[in-house]
């Protein structure tokens, strides 16, 4: 086999493999604007904000130990204990809850039926808000993230040895693939499932696509709108501990993993903002597109890291052609 | 009764057209004009300028770029930190010769420019690149749009890096402003006198305000306002959008250009793209603007002010007073600027600018109630 064309498609794969991840982010975007019209800007730094719950929770760190100690003198850092992961996951879901009925009751209650912008801006400031609260609570520097069942049964580290022999074998190149990567895809892929089986058939699910559909026949048939929009942002607060526990293992729990709303952005406007295919297709697209290029056109001609910007330039294009996404409603305007 | 116009009688249209009408306003403005141009400089020192001053004063000139783009015609854009690299990047190579090559030779190499003709070159090159990136804006709104000037942000930082012809093929891919001055005073380089470095400033900054209140008040303003009130209805009252857009576009970049240069080649000297331009520089000047007051020329130097203030007030208080280690108090202010955003968007969505009102509205009753 052309050894060109096997690295094409080693890159391929690896491409398909980041927009999974990708696509993780982005479905916490659509999932709460689509039932509430906001932008959530602030769902990468939920995700960072997980990431650093769990670590913090699973080695037993005092929260807010540096503002303790700063101000009253004393010197606590760990309780001395460690939690296994599973109960971790658990505590760290019930702490997204209550940060989304705090977003839900201290801030969006007050802003309803502003204009959406403001309402993004506001997620603006609920990022910065969030970033320095965490960084507060677990202190901010590097810490690596692990899940493990039980001892030495951990998320899996480095290429996958099997896939690399099998390939070789079969076509006499080795294909290198993430081992985390695989797992991220199999996650991703059931939580799609799950996502998609809770809104087609539960009550609250069947609340939350009245809602997105039109919020005054939802209140008039009953449903509590508070209800459901807490129950939105906890969702997108599961979400993000979910793409945070991945981005986490893979590269560290750190700032720069808020960035990755950064790059959702961009799959977002691919794949329109209100269609969960959508952050899925558009995920696979901006991953792929963004390797691709840059293996053949970023690094060779243009200098490398071309991923920076190329998924923003590539959706940038798109919209002027197709404004509302691939799969995003028509927009239709009155005046 | 501190505030009045009782008695204040315009009997021109140039009186009644002016821009600020009532006596007590203008006598304010004119009496802040003399503190600023003939008192401060001769009290500053090192410190109130280039921590205070110079930061105020180059933020206030990008927050009303931002703010005729945002809060005038209604299209947000995180792009700011972006053009203002266009600017500095601009200002760089006009001050040390253009050079331009072809086929590996070079072609010819522009003379150095002057350090203000440098900043306004700066300006006009960033309005160019401004009007690119606002060409989408015509088909796309809203956050599609904030999402896709971030494009601008990403690309353009990543160029100045990237391309070495743009820092002069030096070996650390920094930018740093040779000593240059206007009619023997120096401006830029590591030996400026502060005073000399802020009237620069402030010259900048009172003629770009002045330029903006009188743009937004003219025809070009009001169909800005038009444009983000409601963009079909205006178009269908006869405003060009595409006009308004890209003009809007075009003047903001020019601002936001010409803050840019000054940050760079006044303000810190040497810069590196990523680290002076970044994202962060994007929300800042849109948070300054936010808090300020969206759609107000007063408003954008009262969110420069508030928020150029805050880290080192945050400062003095958290680590010298309390003595506090200084990574809390960064993130202290991460909590307390974001808190803000929520408030003042919450409480008064049309920030600094809008409690001014309310305050000078009840200076003009006191001591009755109505």
């Amino acid at each position: 086999m052309n050894e060109q064309l096997a690295y094409t498609i080693e890159v391929f794969a690896n491409g398909l493999m980041a927009g999974v991840l990708y696509a993780l982010v982005a479905l916490g975007f659509v999932l709460i604007y689509k039932a509430s019209g906001i932008f959530n800007y602030a769902q990468g730094v939920m995700a960072l904000f997980a990431a650093m719950t769990l670590v913090g929770i699973q080695n037993g760190q005092v929260p807010f130990a540096h503002l303790i100690n700063a101000i009253f003198g004393t010197d606590v850092h760990k309780f001395g204990w460690h939690v296994h992961s599973f109960l971790a996951i658990a505590l760290t879901v019930l702490v997204m809850i209550a940060l989304a009925w705090m977003v839900q009751r201290f801030v969006f209650r007050h802003l309803v039926g502003q204009e959406p912008i403001i309402l993004f801006m506001a997620t603006i400031g609920l990022a910065y808000f969030l970033e320095g609260v965490a960084d507060l609570m677990w202190g901010s520097e590097l810490k690596a993230l692990n899940v493990c069942a039980s001892e030495g049964a951990c998320l899996p580290q480095g290429m996958n040895v099997w896939l690399e022999g099998t390939t070789y074998e079969a076509l006499g190149y080795g294909f290198f693939i993430d081992n985390l990567d695989i797992v991220a895809s199999i996650v991703a892929v059931i939580l799609v499932a799950g996502l998609v089986i809770f809104a087609q058939y539960t009550k609250q699910g069947r609340a939350m696509r009245a809602v997105a559909d039109d919020h005054q026949a939802a209140l008039s048939v009953g449903v509590s709108l508070n209800f459901i929009w807490v129950l939105v942002w906890s969702l997108a607060g599961f979400v993000a501990l979910v793409a945070g526990i991945m981005w986490g293992a893979k590269s560290g729990v750190q700032f720069s993993l808020s960035l990755i709303a950064l790059k959702a952005l961009p799959v977002l406007m691919l794949g329109g903002f209100t269609s969960i295919p959508g952050a899925i297709v558009g995920g696979l697209i901006i991953g792929v597109g963004e390797k691709l290029f840059e293996f053949l056109i970023g690094a060779p001609f243009l200098g490398g890291a071309t991923e920076n910007w190329f998924a923003y330039m590539l959706a940038l294009l798109f919209l002027v052609f197709r404004p509302q996404g691939l799969f995003g409603e028509k927009i239709i305007e009155r005046v | 009764m501190f505030y009045r116009e009782a008695g204040d009688f315009r009997t021109t249209y140039a009186e009644d057209q002016q821009t600020f009408p009532i006596k007590f306003d203008r006598y304010r403005y004119y009496l802040v004009l003399f503190i600023a141009i003939v008192v401060v400089p001769f009290v500053v020192n090192d410190y109130w300028v280039n921590s205070l001053l110079l930061p105020f004063l180059i933020y206030a000139i990008a927050a009303i770029g931002l703010n005729i783009l945002v809060g005038y015609c209604g299209q947000v854009s995180l792009g700011t930190g972006g053009f203002m690299a266009v600017g500095a990047y601009t200002c760089y190579k006009f001050m040390t010769g253009v050079d331009i090559w072809w086929g590996g030779e070079l072609l010819f190499r522009l003379p150095e420019f002057n350090i203000f003709f440098s900043v306004i070159m700066g300006g006009v090159m960033t309005a160019l690149v401004g009007v690119l990136f606002g060409l989408p804006s015509l088909r796309i709104k809203g956050f599609y749009l904030a999402v896709a000037t971030l494009a601008a942000q990403f690309f353009l930082v990543w160029l100045f890096n990237r391309v070495s012809w743009f820092y002069n093929y030096s070996a650390s891919g920094q930018i740093s402003a040779p000593e240059r001055d206007i009619f023997g005073v120096l401006l830029t380089g590591p030996s400026v006198q502060p005073w000399a470095a802020y009237l620069f400033c402030l010259f900048f900054t009172i003629t770009c305000a002045v330029i903006a209140r009188n743009m937004t008040r003219g025809a070009s303003g009001r169909k800005w306002m038009a444009i983000r009130d409601m963009d079909i209805a205006a178009e269908i009252i006869g405003v060009n959008p595409l006009k308004a857009k890209l003009t809007a576009f075009m003047v903001s970049s020019f601002f936001i250009g010409i803050s840019g240069a000054l940050f760079f080649s006044v303000y810190l000297g040497a810069v590196e793209v990523g680290e002076a331009f970044g994202i962060t520089k994007s929300f800042l000047v849109l948070f300054m603007i936010i808090i300020g007051g969206l759609g107000s020329i007063f408003g954008s130097f009262a969110g420069a002010a508030f928020l150029v203030l805050l880290p080192v007030a945050l400062k003095v208080v958290g680590v010298d007073w309390f003595g506090w280690p200084t990574d809390i108090v960064a993130h202290l202010q991460l909590v307390i600027v974001g808190g803000l955003i929520i408030v003042f968007l919450i409480a008064e969505p049309h920030g600094i600018a809008q409690l001014w009102r309310v305050a000078k509205e009840k200076l003009r009753l006191w001591p009755f109630p109505h």
